[in-house]
């Protein structure tokens, strides 16, 4: 970029403690990611509790995992798939100064997340009609005497707490997002955005994706091994 | 950054697309009886899965070293959480 041409635009984009627009985007990009350390760290603990107590109590977690349902949950990972892509069209677009395809892909994302949330609370309804939700109301049949499948119900009960505990903040981060998706869609519409000037869109997408793996990795390990 | 070319929309779709496949491969692969290597399957193509998103979508390739490192040291930190946990879990196992 030619000199001349980024100053009359970022003048006022660029905040007097950084030397240029590059290195103000280097800057957020870096604490972005910084951020994203801690929140693999956040959510590294709850995978490491699942990993423990899965190694000690195996069966009951393949008893829970048969209660989850494989439909809604790869239907959910390819929403969240296709979200992503909309997003990463929103930077895109974005970054090209293209305000109304922008606004057309932050406005798919925030819709294909709201529809993960909403499966995502089908298959909580599922589980609360069906008594998987720990507490008093927890109620899970003990296997037969030689059955091939042993395991204590107590133990399910454990496997559905980290299910509702991990699945729970990853859709917290969910409504976080589309929070900010909102924002970023008012924002653009004031046309706050420019060739110039997008970082908040490409950090949010970064933040989206983030979540997105997290899914990723929390459909295998807690749909998909249903295995003795 | 100008220096790298910059992704086109059909890249994006061409990403979208493997990880609509390897979503599908994974749920089929879940119907199979393999042992322990459904967990190892599962794992592998998530990983597989996660590694397209954060280098293409979240354009990890394209970053300046500090920020690389920055994303080393999570894996790095994650490494030490688990391994070291399963290190002292697995002792206590065999003193069983």
């Amino acid at each position: 970029m030619p000199a001349s041409h980024t100053a009359e635009h970022a003048s006022h984009d660029l905040r007097h403690h950084f030397a240029d627009m590059e290195q103000q985007k280097e800057t957020a990009t870096l604490g972005m990611w910084l951020f994203l350390v801690t929140e693999v760290m956040f959510f590294g603990g709850m995978f490491c509790a699942y990993l423990l107590y899965r190694l000690d109590y195996y069966t009951a977690w393949v008893a829970g995992s048969e209660r989850m349902n494989i439909y809604l949950g790869t239907t959910n990972t390819a929403v969240l798939i296709c979200s992503s892509l909309t997003m990463v069209l929103a930077v895109h677009f974005a970054k090209l100064g293209n305000r109304k395809a922008t606004a057309i892909f932050l406005i798919l994302t925030i819709v294909l997340g709201l529809g993960f949330l909403g499966i995502k609370a089908v298959e909580y309804h599922e589980h609360w009609v069906n008594h998987e939700v720990p507490g008093p109301n927890f109620h899970f049949e003990a296997p037969k005497p030689g059955a091939s499948l042993q395991y204590s119900p107590k133990n399910v009960e454990i496997f559905f707490s980290l299910y509702f505990a991990m699945t729970g903040l990853h859709a917290i981060h969910m409504i976080i997002g589309v929070g900010l998706l909102t924002w970023l869609l008012v924002r653009n519409a004031r046309g706050d955005f420019s060739p110039y000037y997008n970082s908040p869109v490409e950090m949010t997408g970064l933040y989206w994706h983030f979540v997105d793996v997290v899914w990723i990795y929390l459909f295998p390990l807690l749909y998909l091994i249903r295995h003795k | 950054m100008s220096e790298h070319a910059q992704p086109t929309v059909k890249s994006f779709f061409g990403i979208w697309l493997a990880l609509l496949v390897l979503t599908a491969i994974t749920t089929a692969a879940s119907f199979l009886e393999l042992g322990p290597f459904n967990a190892i399957v599962a794992l592998f193509i998530a990983t597989c899965k996660a590694s397209l998103v954060v280098l293409f979508f979240m354009e990890a390739r394209h970053l300046p070293k500090i920020t690389k490192v920055v994303i080393i040291t999570a894996l790095f930190f994650l490494g030490i959480l688990l391994t070291l946990t399963m290190t002292d879990f697995m002792t206590r196992l065999l003193g069983r």
